[in-house]
């Protein structure tokens, strides 16, 4: 009945929006500006302003090479579960209850603008 | 009069008294409030939704300070200010690139204002009664006994990575988070149980991940918290 897939669909629709964590979606320069930039560092060099007794530093976003490395499956995943998730360290931690996965996807886009690289080269 | 009756009244008095007392003080404190710090701090609520409303914050929020904070800790610090965020409210304002890594750029960052006594007192009682959020920390049971012992730094540093972001002791440890060795005398405990179960709950757009802490986890790293106040740590200065 239309009536019927009517009400299913905004029922989805609802479902959609209130499942996302962040009200609004942000820019994902704003948001690396404000939650990544505290150990990737300002220029997002891997030289943030909490890395001096860390354990193990910050990957350098800028580095083609490694972050080269990565698929867009693997950041997406690293950024939502924390780095555990991909046998790194644990000290990147999960962001998941922060950002929604259309930010998580943005991200990933503009970690590959900051590097200028694919993966695989 | 005997000793007894006269005990007898002063109770009578006591009972009378302190609550009208503790009436004026919350009225004078909310006064202050409104003169001397709602231009840096939000006594309404909600907390910042937007990147754009985050980055506005000069202090922090205080509609909740009720839940959060403690009363004796507030009416000590009130007099006698000392830095907690070593970067500042919003972290971002007050830092820039340095040689080796971004580095605090300590000149941008403000001097809280000093309150005298009474004023200090009435300030904490009226904080003491804002109460934003009381669902999230009645859900809360601490458990002094859960101790970490030793483990209690390996737990905050290597297994979930709080140290990143926190001080532990004065110059060691993250800088983009309040100091937490600090924080037991500050916070309350089922507070800082709610807050880490869920910044977000708390501060939707927070710069603090959820790390899902299983409970068992929580009650101990806030106990290691509780452990780190216990030290002087302005001693010798």
């Amino acid at each position: 009945m239309p009536a019927n897939r009517f009400y299913t669909s905004l029922f989805a629709t609802l479902l959609i929006c209130l499942s996302s964590p962040a009200e609004a979606r942000e820019s994902a320069r704003d948001n690396y500006n404000t939650y990544c930039i505290q150990c990737h560092g300002m220029q997002g060099n891997g030289m943030g302003l909490n890395i001096r007794d860390m354990s193990v530093q910050p990957r350098d976003h800028t580095d083609a090479k490694s972050m080269g490395g990565r698929s867009d499956a693997e950041l997406f995943k690293v950024i939502k579960e924390g780095g555990f998730a991909i046998n790194k360290s644990i000290l990147m931690p999960p962001w998941g209850a922060t950002f929604s996965d259309n930010e998580i996807n943005d991200l990933v886009q503009y970690l590959r603008s900051l590097c200028k690289c694919k993966h695989g080269g | 009069m005997g000793m007894r009756s006269m005990l007898f009244l002063l109770l009578v008095f006591t009972v009378l008294v302190t609550p009208a007392k503790n009436r004026a003080y919350a009225s004078d404190g909310m006064s202050i409030l409104k003169a001397q710090c709602a231009s840096c701090h939000d006594m309404q609520g909600p907390a910042p939704a937007t990147l754009a409303a985050l980055w506005q914050r000069k202090g922090p929020d205080l509609f909740y300070a009720g839940n959060k904070y403690r009363q004796a800790w507030v009416e000590r610090w009130l007099q006698s200010p000392k830095r907690i965020r070593p970067s500042g409210m919003f972290y971002r304002d007050h830092i820039r690139p340095g040689e080796k890594r971004d580095v605090v750029d300590v000149a941008t960052l403000n001097e809280h204002i000093r309150l005298n006594a009474d004023d200090a007192k009435s300030v904490a009682v009226a904080l003491a009664t804002m109460k934003a959020n009381s669902s999230l920390v009645s859900a809360e049971k601490h458990d002094p006994n859960l101790s970490p012992g030793p483990l209690g730094e390996m737990l905050f540093d290597k297994i979930y990575g709080c140290m990143a972001c926190h001080q532990i002791e004065p110059g060691f440890g993250g800088l983009s988070g309040p100091e937490v060795y600090t924080a037991g005398k500050r916070l309350k405990p089922e507070f800082m149980l709610s807050y880490i179960r869920s910044p977000q709950a708390w501060d939707p757009k927070i710069w603090m991940p959820n790390k899902h802490v299983p409970d068992m986890n929580m009650q101990k790293i806030v106990n290691y918290i509780m452990d780190l106040s216990k030290e002087d740590w302005d001693a010798g200065k």
